[in-house]
């Protein structure tokens, strides 16, 4: 059972075809083309498959393909066609990420954070965070890196 | 990674194409609301339904609205949802509360708390605050609507009163009694986690209390033993210390991955001493600020 399904990917339509049990996060990677959400545990747990879509973090891996029909997804790729983003310049000054593989999660999930509030404390950034599963930086630079864009 | 099995995937606009779908696929068809159990059931194969039938078209489904009966909270309202409604957080802190706790941002915004207790695994989070705010679950099958208290909503791990044709259309709370609340869950760290054991405590006018344990049995533990020892008495850390003493008698937690029996014991006991203390404070309109975490 084969359907069309439309949405917005960075600010561009895209349309494709899937299945009933096709995995966003597969159909974004594989057929869109677009690389920035990883996987990493498939469940939920990890934060690599992050997007944003409709304007709050999701986990791609937990979500059919299918029922994106008709929503606005973005990716790290849709934040910055114009240039880094204040908090990504703060990752890299602050030396925040080392294989990188968790930084498309934590960008975005910062991102959604500093978009309803400007300046979170860090508690905040943390409950923000959690649940994004970093295993090189322990995570010290990366909160700190939100705190500075936070200020 | 990907889903190896197939299944016819709908979308209804209306809850009763979707209660006819049920009917039509009866335990062969299994909603959808945030996905975020749904999905992980189908990666495993612990479930394998012809056919999914996704609930978001069905925008009656989504409110969150006070009415002269009390709190309706429609079955595709996310936690993020209810963490952000001022509403429930002035007047269900309870409930505001244990939101808060459930798993990470990323799931909230997607998992529904209907859907936490359909999946009615014992580690869920909103079951005891419904339980202690006598919340109604309201469902409607083929033959109409009927509604059953949340305590009576649960059956055992994974297994509900829901039949094979019925949906839950909403969940009522009562209009809010003046009250004091916390909710506590012990997790293996701070952030994401399922809870190793949580309980909801109300502290009610005239000194009566409330007491639910989550995730130390199959389902949901109204302690009323502890209950009955607290009735009518002001809280005090003896009175409190009393209470503790009871809570092998009330809960029946078992040894898993998250943690021991006895850990579970230990920590119940804890919660419970903690939680009473900041639901009375809380009731005179002292103790900590909710949100304030008590573990
Ligand atoms: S891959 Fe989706 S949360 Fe880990
Ligand atoms: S930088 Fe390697 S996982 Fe975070």
């Amino acid at each position: 059972m084969k359907k069309t399904i439309t949405l917005t990917l960075n600010g561009e339509t895209r349309a494709v075809d899937v299945e009933p049990n096709d995995i966003l996060l597969d159909v974004v990677r594989d057929r869109l083309g677009v690389k920035s959400p990883k996987y990493g545990c498939g469940r939920g747990d990890c934060g690599s498959c992050t997007m944003i879509m409709d304007g709050k973090t999701v986990r791609s891996c937990l979500i059919l393909a299918i029922e994106a029909d008709g929503s606005e997804i973005v990716t790290v790729e849709g934040l910055c066609r114009d240039g880094l983003t204040p908090l990504q310049e703060a990752f890299l000054k602050h030396n925040a990420f080392q294989c990188g593989y968790c930084a498309p999660g934590m960008t975005l999930a910062a991102t959604e954070l500093l978009e309803r509030k400007a300046k979170p404390s860090r508690e905040e950034i943390q409950e923000a965070i959690a649940g994004n599963l970093c295993r090189c930086t322990g995570y010290t630079a990366i909160i700190d890196a939100i705190l500075e864009v936070a200020k | 990674m990907a889903i190896a099995l197939e299944y016819d995937y709908f979308k209804p606009a209306e809850l009763a194409e979707a209660v006819a779908l049920k009917a039509r696929f009866g335990a062969e068809g299994r909603f959808l609301s945030g996905g975020t159990d749904l999905v992980n059931d189908l990666n495993d194969e612990s479930v394998r339904p012809e056919a999914i039938i996704d609930l978001k078209g069905i925008g009656a489904l989504k409110k969150l609205e006070m009415t002269s009966t009390g709190l309706f909270l429609g079955p595709l309202v996310t936690f993020s949802e209810l963490i952000d409604s001022r509403t429930v957080k002035s007047r269900y802190p309870l409930l505001w509360e244990s939101a808060r706790e459930v798993a990470s941002n990323g799931i909230r915004n997607r998992a529904t708390v209907a859907g936490n207790i359909c999946s009615c695994v014992p580690c869920m989070d909103s079951a005891p605050p419904l339980i202690a705010y006598r919340a109604l679950v309201l469902i409607r099958g083929p033959e109409g609507e009927r509604e059953i208290a949340a305590a009576e909503f649960f059956l055992g791990p994974r297994k509900t009163v829901l039949k094979d044709d019925e949906v839950l259309a909403g969940l009522i709370l009562p209009r809010p009694p003046k009250q004091g609340a916390a909710f506590l869950k012990q997790k293996r760290y701070r952030g994401e986690d399922l809870a190793q054991s949580n309980v909801a405590v109300l502290a009610l006018e005239g000194k009566e209390y409330r007491v639910v344990f989550g995730s130390v049995g199959p389902t949901p533990i109204e302690a009323e033993k502890i209950e009955k020892l607290l009735r009518g008495k002001a809280m005090t850390a003896k009175l409190a210390a009393e209470a503790k003493k009871l809570v092998r008698k009330e809960i029946a937690p078992i040894d898993d991955l998250r943690s021991s029996r006895e850990y579970r014991f230990l920590m119940a006991e804890v919660m419970l001493e903690r939680g009473l203390k900041a639901a009375a404070d809380r009731l005179k309109g002292k103790g900590p600020a909710y949100g304030t975490h008590l573990v």
